[in-house]
């Protein structure tokens, strides 16, 4: 077991707590950059891909787990960034301008979702944001002349610092680059006055406000955020798949990325990369288990949505805290053996509460 | 300048006037109380001043200032903190957390700083800190800087609350009945501390309160209200034993 003594202001905003937390990071570090000489050419592409949907699932993590504000539209955003992403880089643009102008309109894209935001909540922001989410698919299908509608667009390679970045190990440096970027400068947001307003307006928007919090301007600023990193998220999937049309921009998507933030643990930067990893490997454990199964189940359509959404409410009512709570109860387990109880992350009784102003 | 000043304040709710016409008037320094029967408007009162409800009549003045018409947060940031009747605390977070929340009007760094926590943000995080550090010696809370404030009791709660309007650095401090829910010997801490907060940190308080002892003991003047209108204003003794005030909480005798 460690204890931790603490004799300065400075040891409660460091970001790494203690050595043993510098030195599996740093194991981490190490793992993830050998990555091109470890794993097979199939490992490399389910990297990319848990790298780019880290990076979507920490800027829903932002809005939903930190701000409390929920969004099933993120999928569209997702959209803004692949397209602007395509369309920038059809144009000859270079890579290291495409994707900061993916990233800015997504958050312009952001604000304007944000607005209804400032007088919705809970379920009623769902369903607007529900309803912006199938609108921008629908103007993807009909925006012909922009987007090439239904039929798609093809997304040229990346191009950086004029030379072309082929290949899965150069790709795979940049996200995993961005995605770690991404991790930092949201634990630093979330250790300033900023992120502090983000969740002093998810658990009581009232008393925010009385502290001087300006809501319209936080909860804006949220959506932004978070569209901005769906966005660069939205850039790089372009980049990884090279075709996109509306159809990879769906409802379910957006619930995917709900999924993520959920399983992963709401709440929890770790939450919406272990998340992301669940997610990207999920589809494959069922393609693994489909061989064993029964020919009749094995081919009937919509098992992998079946299965996600069973896991979903596996987790909502076994494990509300997800994968990142589990791991925090695995990990107490050990430092505490053999005194760990049964309760101890048991959420306490609320007690009772104003009545919320509307 | 007048410190602060409720002029012919005002609400209806549908047809329900719940504040109607109240004035008062508050001296720099002073603790001033707000009493009244359940229902006569207290709360909507700070409801009111806070800016949650827009006032349907009248205007509040503060140092000079029109209030009136500004969002919430202008509130917090000209120097006004409240605490809640029944506690709105940030539940998720530790009670550190919550007290640096109450440092949110003196923050000083730009979103981009905080993206890269450069070093001016560690610089201003720590003098943050050591703010939140005077007001956690002041009310005794060393015990509980780090626990998460869904796990602890009401009266604790009840501090911690008070401790999060006094990081704010207030000049007026609003309490919506700081002692409800205390024990006898928690709402003697409660006194003392009230009165600390008068007389060590010269903040000037408005306070709604049923408890009469404590009022009697920390309140410099009192103003009683029944059904939304001031029925009485003076010194804890003169408005204890004002006709009107003891047939609001009573009853007259002609109705018994």
């Amino acid at each position: 077991m460690r204890f931790l003594f603490k004799t300065d202001y400075g040891q409660d905003l460091r970001l790494f707590k203690h050595r043993g937390q510098v030195f599996w990071y740093a194991v981490l570090a190490v793992v993830l950059l050998a990555a091109p000489w470890w794993a097979s050419e199939y490992m490399m592409t389910q990297l990319h891909f848990i790298g780019i949907y880290s990076i979507v699932g920490l800027g829903l993590m932002l809005l939903v787990g930190f701000t409390g504000q929920i969004s099933l539209g993120h999928a569209a955003f997702l959209a803004v960034g692949a397209y602007t992403e395509a369309l920038l880089a059809a144009a000859g643009w270079p890579f290291w301008l495409t994707l900061p102008c993916a990233a800015l309109l997504s958050a312009a894209v952001g604000v304007v979702v944000g607005l209804p935001a400032l007088r919705l909540k809970g379920i009623y922001l769902a369903i607007a944001t529900l309803a912006f989410g199938v609108i921008a698919e629908e103007i993807l299908a009909r925006w012909e002349s922009l987007t090439g509608g239904n039929s798609g667009l093809h997304v040229k390679p990346i191009e950086l610092f004029g030379a072309r970045l082929e290949g899965d190990a150069g790709f795979y440096y940049l996200v995993l680059g961005l995605t770690a970027a991404c991790c930092v400068a949201l634990a630093n947001l979330l250790r300033s006055p900023t992120g502090r307003a983000f969740v002093a307006i998810r658990d009581s928007e009232i008393s925010a406000a009385c502290m001087g919090v300006n809501l319209a301007r936080t909860k804006t600023l949220s959506f932004a955020l978070s569209a901005a990193l769906t966005g660069i998220g939205g850039a790089l999937y372009a980049h990884k798949v090279s075709f996109i049309s509306p159809e990879q921009f769906t409802l379910l998507v957006s619930i995917e990325l709900v999924t993520i933030v959920i399983l992963g643990g709401v709440g929890s930067l770790h939450g919406a990369v272990l998340g992301a990893a669940f997610i990207i490997v999920l589809p494959q454990l069922i393609a693994i288990a489909k061989d064993y199964l029964p020919a009749g189940v094995a081919g009937a359509a919509g098992l992998q949505s079946t299965v996600f959404g069973l896991v979903l409410i596996a987790f909502i009512v076994f494990e509300p805290m997800g994968l990142y709570g589990r791991w925090l109860k695995v990990r107490t387990w050990f430092e505490l053996f053999p005194f760990y109880r049964k309760g101890m992350f048991r959420r306490q009784k609320t007690y009772m509460k104003s009545e919320r102003v509307r | 300048m007048r410190f602060f000043g409720a002029e012919n304040l005002g609400i209806a709710f549908g047809g329900v006037r719940a504040v109607d016409g109240v004035s008062f008037e508050l001296r720099r320094g002073e603790v001033y109380t707000i009493i009244g029967p359940n229902g006569a408007g207290k709360t909507t009162i700070f409801n009111l001043i806070g800016l949650i409800y827009p006032a349907t009549t009248g205007r509040i003045l503060f140092q000079g200032r029109e209030l009136t018409g500004m969002k919430p947060h202008r509130v917090a940031e000209l120097g006004i903190a409240r605490t809640f009747q029944n506690i709105e605390l940030f539940e998720h977070a530790t009670v550190l957390q919550n007290l640096l929340i109450g440092r949110h009007r003196h923050r000083c760094t730009a979103l981009w700083q905080e993206l890269a926590f450069t070093p001016a943000v560690r610089r201003a995080e720590r003098a943050q800190r050591e703010a939140v550090e005077r007001v956690i010696d002041f009310l005794e809370l060393a015990h509980y800087r780090d626990s998460l404030v869904a796990g602890l009791p009401y009266g604790v709660r009840k501090v911690i609350e008070l401790g999060r309007a006094l990081a704010t650095e207030p000049q007026l401090l609003l309490l919506d009945e700081p002692s409800s829910g205390l024990n006898p010997e928690e709402t003697n801490d409660m006194a003392f501390w009230i009165e600390d907060i008068q007389k060590g940190l010269g903040i000037t308080v408005l306070m709604v309160e049923h408890d009469m002892s404590l009022v009697q003991r920390v309140s410099d003047r009192v103003l009683a209200l029944n059904e939304g209108r001031v029925i009485a204003e003076g010194t804890p003794a003169e408005v204890q034993s004002h006709p009107a005030v003891i047939e609001a909480y009573l009853g007259s005798k002609e109705e018994a």
